[in-house]
């Protein structure tokens, strides 16, 4: 079995992005290229890029919306189009949703503190190359840090991608006033998920949680037999 | 010429910025007032030469994000 090749892409102000590389490779196994955001194209034959999470462009402007037109993301763009899944997490789910290519916006939290702690997530859809090591309805327990997660969308919207099953993560407390307590979202394609809570935070017992293993376990698990 | 753009939140759109500096003003002892929305200007310093379709685009692509956020702009005689 040949290891997948994976894209972290570093936008000056990140800082998550070290931890996803390690995530992607040792629980993944797989090869990981890191790239610069002023890049205008990927590494060749990527099964899987990763925005990492961090105070991209000091978070200028809105979080993730100067890193959103960065050079890279239109080769990211290009890439989530011909259907390479993107991961996108905390910053990452904020650029995501600021290039268009999940819908909604991050907002400010609803308490407006910064909210960094461990919260407890229910897995909503377990049929994404994402979510497919976790069972539908399974609590999990994930780190989040963050002071713009609060998910919101209109109504037709949010009423959309609960119907099509785009959900993939929900808070199960309240955390930063989210719509209906969204906590990632997955593309149409199912290919994209952007989520503000960090999987990479919680892959050793060390760190209070392993639960984040079983995203990255089945994402290598689908690139490796796809 | 000066071009200001005013960035504000959609109506309907929570605002707890908002909401957080409404508590403060009343917190300095001002009553009256019933509710506060924060936003956003830009002003930006262009040549004549800037249409208004150029200021357009840089507001929908750039300046507002339009998921939560409308905008106006304005031209300021120099």
């Amino acid at each position: 079995m040949s290891a997948f090749r994976a894209a972290v892409v570093t936008f000056p102000g990140s800082n998550c992005d070290r931890d996803m590389a390690v995530a992607l490779e040792q629980i993944g196994g797989g090869t990981v290229d890191r790239v610069w955001h002023a890049e205008t194209s990927l590494p060749p034959r990527l099964d899987l890029i990763a925005l990492p999470g961090g105070f991209s462009y000091g978070d200028y402007l809105r979080s993730g919306a100067m890193a959103a037109r960065s050079p890279v993301m239109r080769a990211v763009a290009a890439e989530a189009a011909r259907g390479v899944p993107v991961l996108g997490v905390c910053n990452g789910f904020q650029v995501l949703t600021e290039a268009g290519l999940l819908p909604g916006a991050l907002m400010r939290n609803a308490g407006i503190r910064f909210v960094c702690r461990e919260v407890a997530l229910t897995v909503e859809n377990n049929q994404s190359l994402f979510t497919a090591g976790y069972e539908a309805g399974q609590c999990i327990r994930i780190p989040v840090a963050h002071h713009d997660g609060n998910y919101f969308a209109d109504t037709a919207t949010l009423d959309r991608l609960e119907g099509e099953g785009r959900i993939a993560f929900r808070y199960a407390e309240e955390v930063n006033g989210s719509a209906r307590r969204i906590a990632g979202v997955l593309s149409a394609s199912g290919t994209i998920l952007g989520m503000m809570p960090h999987p990479e935070r919680a892959i050793e017992p060390a760190q209070g949680s392993s639960d984040g293993r079983a995203l990255f376990a089945a994402a290598a698990n689908a690139l490796l037999t796809a | 010429m000066k071009v200001r753009v005013y960035v504000s939140l959609k109506p309907g759109v929570l605002d707890p910025q908002g909401r957080a500096i409404h508590h403060a003003i009343e917190g300095l002892g001002f009553s009256g007032v019933k509710a506060v929305r924060a936003g956003r200007l830009f002003e930006l310093d262009v040549e004549e030469s800037v249409d208004d379709a150029a200021l357009d685009g840089m507001a929908r692509q750039l300046l507002a994000n339009m998921v939560i956020e409308s905008y106006r702009i304005e031209r300021v005689a120099a």
